[in-house]
């Protein structure tokens, strides 16, 4: 019977305390074991059940429940003992600091997690910041002092609100004038528009930049078919018109002609008129200058000239007789236009300028202009891109199709076809003699420096440039090395070859230095040039004094016999034989008791003849040596690892050097810095 | 706008060979040495006294919202509030009769808590009243004994005072939801756990730290200390974490789920610590001693990083941390409160991306060589008036004189008869469940 022995079990188990204190049962029987009922049982191991005490010969059905109901009273218990007030709080603030430490245990994770992190950034959590409209703030306040009661009723006289939008009628009303579609849409009109022009920009640098002079030739003609066409057809049309523009032609020659350009007064004519007799060219040159001249001073009716095969020519020799300013340049460098540079070179110069400035009209004119636009007012961009669009637009309805690039190269002719029609050859010309001269821009600017003796500066060029033929190329790159060397070393005089030999940079041009060199005679060069310093002979002589070499034997012999392991002296005088003044131990003892040692092992700098090695301790470097390995490390290992990685951006790239520099803790606080955040789910939770 | 730098700074390439740039450590070396020196030659954390108060400073306390306000309470009931960027009272108000025993703002920074010597709790607005209003706080609370310390909850409108019980009130009742006791004696502070905010922590006069949970409404668990706890402080990034202020001259960090020892003994104060205040970081924390300096210890280590002094600052009773972790305030006897910085010889203002870069490898090369005698010997060195000097060698000699005693003590007598205790083991009385 498992449930009645179990039943007796647990009356065996009840606290004691409960049993001391009911009166204990008297025993009748002695016995081993006692019931509850005082009842016992034979057997010695047998317990004694209830129910088998009610059990009659034969089950019946009707005991079965009184049976039932014994066992239940069996198994009740009886009802403990309140703890006492002290042991009950004990229990519960155990239970709760249980409960609690484990609460407070889920932060663990974190918490190592943000010990051992290599950088914190404050605040943990990012939030962004929300500006709290005006209106809220403002709306919670009154006006109480006097003065501020004198305001607000001023404010109502003149109908300013007060609160909710705090915007005048009349700023709403500006608000909504430009609405964010109409908004959308100027953008994007002014974006298209400025791809428009960077794409006419690009395109006009490309053709600018073509080289090719059959090109340009075939340009020219077609540019100016078009505008001979162009001016039929206003003939035919508009009569008027084509009155006011002949008008302007002749104004412009008008101008052209008091310009008294091919007048054969500039150098370059004259030089000619001399070289005529002898040379045929220059006397066709001279005859060509001559007829153009009368050309141009013909007061008739504007003829397209034609082109002129001797204007190439003339370029060059410009540019190699007259060193001064050259004719492409003036645009180049501004620094070579502020120059008067002697009355006998005016004419020429103002050649040159007009040779720039005339075909520059032709496109960089309006270019300039169309930049200056775009970057003064978005406004007027819009506005002529509009007109460009709105005639684009005429133009594609017209019979004529023609194409937009067409168009503008049509309405450029318009604005400038009087100076192309006087002069068209010279944008072609410049612009195939653009890449020479160029060349020779650098090799020019330099002779501005000393533009003021201008005689000594063409002979001197003249000189120069027959002796930098003589010379292989090669040379001159050895030279160009040495002068900057010894320009560096700050000798006056070593700047003038440099100076002379045009390899001059910008800077030094800049910076006026020039000027103030004179001129040197050639010869000085040239002697400095054969001579050849020799960088060897130089040091030797500045040291001519010391002799490095042999200190450093003498001081290595020195460390050497320093090192050599010393004889040990044990001569006692007068130990056994007689001692005193003038007396000296025998040879015999002195053989005796000195102690030679055994030979030093072989030097380390032994076979190293540059080479002094020191196998001593430096006392001074141990003072600033770490004598014991410090705590987190376990090894000396790791410590020398630590110390021997550099973290300098000397060593180690941008990238890397931010990485190994980034602080452990970074606090970014426009506001409070809060405490770490229970996460939402937590708090539920929680 | 132009740039003031009219030269283009242009990526210079850079061969790295470490051939072409040898001596590395050598080299770093000398600037770590260089940036160590730097370091102590600006190292002037002092920056403005705040006066204005007629007594003592006795409480402070910072504003939840707004870094530069911050507010102190003073030993004749004067409550003031400071701006901190323009170094001004903007506010005064005769709060109490007697001490400002504790104060605390709540946490949405609209009113503040103080309570008094004249056993009363009052909330007052933290603005200055209007035109023509009069300065009364918007509550007041009478009680029945006199309350030594006040702190509100983190997120709810709870707060909690401490006197002879630790009273945990709703602000809308006069009376308190319920009161925590255990034992009977003065509870001189007590704070809630800025994370888990459910959590209090308490220190009473029987030398006692308490902890209460306010959800059961019960304590946890008491650790008995060998001498007075004056205040103790919650880490605000680590949740179970908090510091203990002594009277023994030392502070003890505490893991609330193993109380048995401390984590760390922090020594270095040479009186009775009165005050401590977590950094926002939760990587340091400050101290107030009664040795009249204030000490910055890191978490982790038993001796503080810096001391500050001044000649003129006398017992330090309050200190706080500022909640952008830059600067310290601390309030002390003779009616001034100090501003200081956190890190003494940081440069102040915005920086220049390059300075900071800088900046950075210089604490970097001090971290690495730090162990360097020399750099050690630098950086360490600090100026300490002849009073604190000369007492913490005279507490050196005793500490020094008691170790010899029990080495001696142990070597005559029965071996394992003398246990070695550890320094952290050493202080602790008891632990109550």
């Amino acid at each position: 019977m498992p449930s009645a022995s179990a039943t007796a079990e647990k009356a065996e188990c009840r606290p004691e305390r409960l049993s001391n204190r009911r009166k204990l049962a008297e025993r009748t029987e002695a016995s081993v074991q006692v019931s509850e009922f005082n009842v016992s049982c034979k057997g010695a191991g047998e317990k004694l059940v209830l129910s088998e005490l009610l059990r009659p010969i034969r089950p019946k059905s009707t005991l079965s429940s009184v049976k039932k109901e014994l066992t239940r009273v069996k198994q009740k218990k009886a009802v403990e003992l309140p703890l006492s007030k002290e042991e009950a709080k004990r229990v519960v603030r155990e239970a709760a600091y249980v409960r609690t430490s484990k609460d407070v245990g889920k932060w663990q994770q974190v918490v190592l997690q943000n010990r051992r992190a290599e950088q914190l950034v404050f605040p943990l959590k990012q939030e962004i910041a929300t500006v709290v409209p005006l209106e809220q703030v403002a709306s919670a306040w009154k006006a109480r002092t006097p003065l501020e009661q004198e305001i607000f009723g001023l404010l109502h006289k003149t109908q300013q609100p007060i609160t909710d939008p705090l915007l005048t009628p009349e700023e709403t009303a500006s608000l909504q004038a430009m609405s964010l579609e109409e908004a959308r849409q100027r953008r994007a009109e002014l974006q298209k528009a400025r791809v428009v022009q960077s794409y006419y920009e690009a395109k006009a640098r490309r053709e600018k930049k073509i080289k090719s002079k059959k090109y340009h030739r075939v340009l020219k003609k077609s540019k100016r078919r078009k505008a001979l066409k162009e001016f039929e057809l206003l003939h035919k049309s508009d009569p008027e018109a084509a009155l006011a523009r002949l008008e302007e032609l002749e104004q412009l020659r008008m101008q052209e002609r008091m310009s008294l350009k091919h007048q054969n007064k500039g150098k370059w004519a004259r030089s000619r008129a001399i070289m005529a007799k002898y040379d045929l060219e220059a006397r066709k040159a001279m005859q060509e200058q001559l007829a153009k001249n009368k050309e141009l001073m013909q007061k008739v009716r504007v003829e397209l000239p034609e082109e002129e095969p001797g204007d190439v020519p003339e370029e060059d020799l410009t540019s190699v007789t007259v060193p001064t300013i050259p004719a492409g340049a003036s645009g180049a460098n501004p620094w070579m236009l502020g120059k008067p540079s002697g009355p006998a070179e005016e004419p020429e110069v103002q050649e040159g300028l007009g040779d720039v400035a005339v075909p520059g009209a032709a496109e960089s004119k309006e270019e300039m202009e169309e930049e200056e636009e775009e970057v003064s007012e978005e406004e007027a961009l819009l506005q002529d891109f509009a007109q460009k669009r709105h005639a684009r637009q005429q133009r594609a309805g017209g019979p004529e199709g023609q194409g937009a690039d067409e168009m503008e190269a049509v309405s450029e002719l318009r604005g400038d076809s009087p100076i192309h029609a006087v002069c068209a050859e010279e944008p072609a010309s410049l612009g195939t003699e653009q890449p020479p001269q160029a060349q020779e821009e650098i090799l020019l600017s330099e002779q501005l420096g000393r533009a003021r003796t201008m005689e000594d500066g063409e002979a001197l060029a003249s000189e120069e440039r027959v002796e930098e033929q003589e010379k292989p190329a090669a040379a001159r790159a050895e030279e160009r090395v040495r002068q900057q060397e010894e320009g560096r070393a700050g000798d006056r005089r070593a700047k003038k070859p440099p100076a002379k030999k045009k390899i001059i940079s910008l800077q030094a041009v800049l910076a006026g230095k020039c000027q103030e060199v004179q001129c040197p005679s050639l010869p000085v060069v040239v002697e400095e040039e054969e001579g050849g310093v020799d960088q060897r002979g130089v040091i030797t002589e500045a040291f001519a004094g010391d002799d490095v070499v042999a200190d450093f034997r003498r001081e290595k012999r020195k460390a050497e016999q320093a090192g050599k392991p010393q004889p040990v002296n044990l001569v006692l005088p007068g130990w056994g034989e007689w001692g005193g003044t003038g007396l000296k131990p025998s040879a015999k003892k002195i053989k005796r008791f000195l102690l030679k040692p055994p030979p030093a092992p072989p030097r380390k700098d032994q076979h190293l003849p540059h080479v002094i090695v020191s196998e001593q301790r430096n006392i001074h470097a141990a003072a600033h040596q770490v004598s014991e390995l410090p705590f987190p490390f376990e090894r000396h290992q790791q410590f020398e690892q630590s110390i021997r990685t550099p973290v300098g951006p000397t060593w180690n790239t941008q990238r890397a050097f931010q990485k190994l520099t980034a602080p452990r803790v970074v606090t970014r606080a426009e506001r409070p810095l809060e405490p770490q955040q229970v996460p939402v789910g937590d708090e539920q939770l929680s | 706008w132009v740039s003031n730098v009219c030269v283009t700074l242009t990526a210079v390439p850079r061969n790295y060979d470490p051939a072409l740039h040898p001596f590395e450590v050598p080299r770093e070396y000398t600037r770590a040495l260089n940036a160590t020196k730097l370091e102590r030659v600006f190292a002037k954390p002092f920056l403005s006294s705040l006066d204005g108060h007629r007594d003592g400073v006795n409480c402070m306390a910072k504003h939840p919202k707004s870094l530069s306000t911050v507010l102190s309470g003073a030993c004749d009931g004067e409550v003031k509030i400071w701006n901190l960027t323009k170094r001004q009272c903007i506010h005064t108000i005769q709060a109490h009769e007697g001490f400002v025993r504790g104060m605390c703002a709540r946490f949405c920074g609209t009113s503040f808590f103080t309570v008094g010597d004249d056993k009363t709790v009052k909330q007052w607005k933290m603005e200055s009243p209007e035109y023509g209003e009069e300065e009364e706080p918007i509550h007041t609370i009478l009680g029945k004994t006199v309350y030594t310390g006040i702190d509100h909850h983190w997120k709810e409108a709870v707060f909690a005072t401490c006197g002879h019980q630790v009273d945990i009130w709703d602000e809308q009742r006069t009376s308190p939801m319920c009161s925590l006791t255990w034992g009977f004696d003065s509870i001189s502070s007590v704070k809630f756990n800025p994370i888990e905010t459910y959590l209090l922590g308490s220190c009473a006069s029987d030398r006692n730290i308490v902890l209460y949970d306010m959800r059961k409404s019960t304590p946890l668990k008491k650790v008995i200390l060998n001498m007075r706890t004056n205040t103790l402080c919650w880490n605000p990034m680590e949740a179970f974490i908090f510091t203990a202020a002594n009277e023994d001259y030392n502070l003890y960090t505490f893991d609330m789920r193993f109380l048995e020892s401390p984590v760390t003994v922090h020594m270095d104060h040479v009186s009775a610590v009165l005050d401590v205040d977590y950094s926002p970081t939760g990587k340091e924390f400050v101290s107030a001693s009664f040795d009249k300096s204030v000490r910055i210890f890191p978490v982790d280590k038993g001796h503080s990083r810096e001391v500050y002094h001044t000649k003129r600052m006398q017992h330090v009773i309050t200190v706080k941390w500022t909640s952008d972790s830059k600067y310290i305030l601390c309030g002390s006897d003779e009616m001034n409160i100090r501003l200081w910085k956190a890190n003494a010889s940081e440069k102040l203002g915005v920086l220049a991306p390059r300075e900071k870069a800088a900046m950075n490898y210089n604490q970097k090369l001090k971290e690495k060589f730090q162990y360097h005698p020399q750099i050690r010997r630098i950086a360490q060195h600090r100026h300490l008036p002849k009073s604190i000097f000369c007492q913490i060698k005279e507490q050196r000699i005793m500490r020094e004189a008691r170790r010899r005693k029990e080495l001696n003590r142990r070597k005559h007598s029965k071996p394992g008869s003398m246990p070695f205790v550890s320094e952290r083991k050493k202080h602790i009385v008891a632990v109550v469940k």
